[in-house]
């Protein structure tokens, strides 16, 4: 199960080195991933369990952790990494921008006061706080473009994505504080993300969706070839850039939207791995977009094995790894005074 | 793999033999919440403890036990990797996916409640006591502190206005309705000063001076995180309230204030005990001569 998601390469050109190595390195993770953990079963015994019909009576606790806890986690983790990374090379080609991410147009702020107002201000408890952070989600991401089309190419949405993200961060400061004492720490668990909901309910939906729209995003590499080239060149090449704008746009919330929603805030994945596959493999969108998927799913499946395992019985918050680790690697990128 | 095999014998046999004595002192406990953890200990089972939760922070036993992180965010696997064969939750306990899952993997798991009352309190040592098949123990440790709150209860209360502050990140929370710290100083005969108000909530060093308490009552780790009681003391807004000027400040346990456990009729004497409290009627009635 895990190594037929793990290991799905999503066409490449080419067989491609870098690309097989990624989705070895992939398959390797996520193994990692499934083998360790609190309770500790060994890699023999991994394989085992997942064979149909193999396992014994008294390998219940063993299969119930493998298989209900940590495999829903371990794929959680590939389709939110992946997704975040191929939304994040997508938009920093769409913005001709380093800093662009899926937070960028609104995407995370929205999501992020949805959750909230479900959290403070509905009593349905942690049933509601999904589906108003997907709504908030698209609704912020909405405004952010409808706002910004105003104003001519691209700097229209990112100054309105920038205005939005200050609003709802604000209007989250003032939930805060109307917020109980209990709210208040489910409030904060949220926001710091977390991986410990999945299960194969929210798979079965959010793997093929994210599939879907991933290889969508990755049939446009044409466009955001020619977008290195500038606006006016993309324009004069054919592209009709207000629509494809629009569409790509339209793709990230789509993606993104239910991650958010059902993961709660994971920083620096949607920026820094692009920037890493870029560093490497070069700025050519025919590899960048595959390998930004692969890296993406390497790098969040490892992270949360980190979170799972650094500080064993408890866990970190996942967002609290992935800032950890991304934030001074991208100091670093940045010290190093590198051209993107 | 054999360690795991005897576990799930253990937990078996835990599931058959239920509240027999026997198979009870087998019984690997892992608690969720500081005053569940607490009353584990006051009911002399400590011992089967075998991991708790980062607000487990009283006896000192308790914070040297593994723990699975904080109690509103408990981690399903690593609570199973202690191989418990019985779950205490606080009902405040969560995420609550993450506790019923736990439950569908063969874990018994017995969520308690968890209320700032009395009465919660009390439902709270019987339900453990009745988990951990101690009930004797646990009627005698409820009967106990029944007996405690009535003689604690009988001392005189000097109906002062008081305030409990905790200042962990450089605001200083108050104390309003229906949290612990209310509970504490309404059973010490105290007025709280922000009875009006829901939960902590952050307070403006002008809304503290308007408040006027008599006495402010401050937990341990609020002192500790101010850089200690002058400073605290000196904080805009507290320096000019009647506390400050009589000197009144009554520094808390954190647990023993905010837990509403076993210890619950110790926390009314210290604040009914402390001379400035009980001594804070006089100046409030010469005050009213005047």
């Amino acid at each position: 199960m895990s190594l037929a998601r793990a290991g799905h390469r999503p066409r490449p050109p080419r067989i491609d080195a870098a690309l097989a190595a990624l989705a070895l390195a992939v398959v390797a993770a996520a193994l990692l991933a499934a083998a360790s953990g609190a309770v500790r079963i060994p890699l023999g015994d991994v394989l085992r369990l997942l064979w149909p019909g193999a396992a014994q009576a008294d390998d219940t606790l063993w299969r119930n952790v493998l298989v209900d806890i940590r495999l829903p986690r371990v794929l959680l983790a590939l389709v939110a990494g992946a997704a975040l990374a191929i939304c994040g090379a997508a938009l920093q080609a769409l913005f001709r921008n380093p800093l662009a991410e899926p937070g960028l147009v609104g995407i995370t702020a929205g999501g992020s006061l949805g959750a909230v107002c479900a959290i403070v201000l509905t009593q349905g408890g942690f049933a509601m706080v999904a589906p108003a952070a997907f709504a908030g989600s698209l609704l912020a991401t909405a405004c952010a473009y409808l706002l910004g089309r105003r104003a001519p190419g691209m700097a229209g949405l990112l100054l309105a994505g920038i205005a939005i993200n200050t609003v709802a961060g604000s209007l989250i400061g003032l939930l805060t504080y109307l917020a109980s004492d209990t709210q208040l720490r489910d409030l904060t668990f949220w926001s710091m993300g977390s991986l410990a909901g999945a299960n194969w309910r929210l798979l079965a939906f959010l793997g093929p969706w994210t599939l879907l729209w991933s290889l969508w995003l990755l049939r446009q590499w044409r466009l955001m070839n020619a977008l290195l080239l500038g606006e006016r060149e993309a324009q004069h090449l054919g592209f009709a850039l207000a629509s494809v704008r629009r569409r790509l746009v339209v793709a990230t919330a789509l993606i993104v939207g239910p991650l958010v929603a059902a993961t709660g805030g994971i920083a620096f994945v949607g920026l820094v791995v692009p920037h890493l596959v870029r560093m490497t493999l070069g700025a050519d969108h025919r590899r960048l977009l595959p390998a930004s998927l692969l890296a993406g799913a390497l790098a969040l499946v490892l992270a949360d094995w980190l979170a799972r395992v650094a500080v064993v019985p408890a866990e970190l918050p996942i967002g609290l790894v992935t800032s950890l680790v991304g934030g001074p690697f991208f100091l670093w990128l940045l010290a190093r005074g590198r051209r993107f | 793999m054999q360690r795991m095999r005897t576990g799930l014998a253990a937990l078996l046999l835990a599931g058959c033999g239920a509240g027999s004595g026997t198979a009870a002192a087998q019984v690997r406990v892992v608690t969720l919440g500081g005053s569940v953890t607490e009353i584990v200990y006051a009911l002399g089972q400590g011992d089967r403890l075998v991991g708790d939760d980062l607000s487990s922070l009283y006896p000192e036993a308790a914070t040297q036990l593994p723990r699975v992180g904080y109690y509103r965010a408990v981690p399903v696997e690593g609570v199973l990797a202690l191989k418990p064969d019985l779950v205490l939750a606080s009902e405040q306990a969560g995420p609550p996916d993450a506790i019923r899952r736990l439950g569908e993997v063969g874990v018994r798991v017995r969520t308690v409640s968890d209320q700032p009352t009395v009465q919660s309190l009390h439902r709270r040592i019987t339900e453990i006591a009745q988990a951990l098949g101690a009930a004797d123990a646990g009627q005698r440790l409820a009967a106990s502190v029944d007996q405690e709150l009535r003689a604690v209860q009988a001392l005189p209360a000097s109906g002062a206005s008081a305030l409990l502050i905790m200042n962990r990140t450089g605001t200083p929370l108050g104390a309003g309705a229906d949290t612990a710290a209310a509970l504490v100083l309404r059973l010490a005969g105290l007025r709280n000063v922000l009875d009006s108000q829901q939960g902590y909530k952050p307070l403006s060093a002008e809304a503290i001076g308007a408040l006027a308490p008599q006495v402010v009552v401050v937990t341990q780790a609020s002192v500790a995180a101010s850089g200690g009681l002058d400073k605290l003391r000196a904080l805009p807004g507290l320096a000019g309230t009647p506390a400050a000027a009589n000197d009144c400040f009554v520094v808390m346990d954190d647990l023993l204030a905010l837990g509403t456990g076993p210890r619950l009729p110790q926390a009314v004497r210290q604040l009914k005990e402390t001379a400035c409290v009980a001594g804070a009627r006089r100046t409030s009635a010469q005050a009213a001569t005047h």
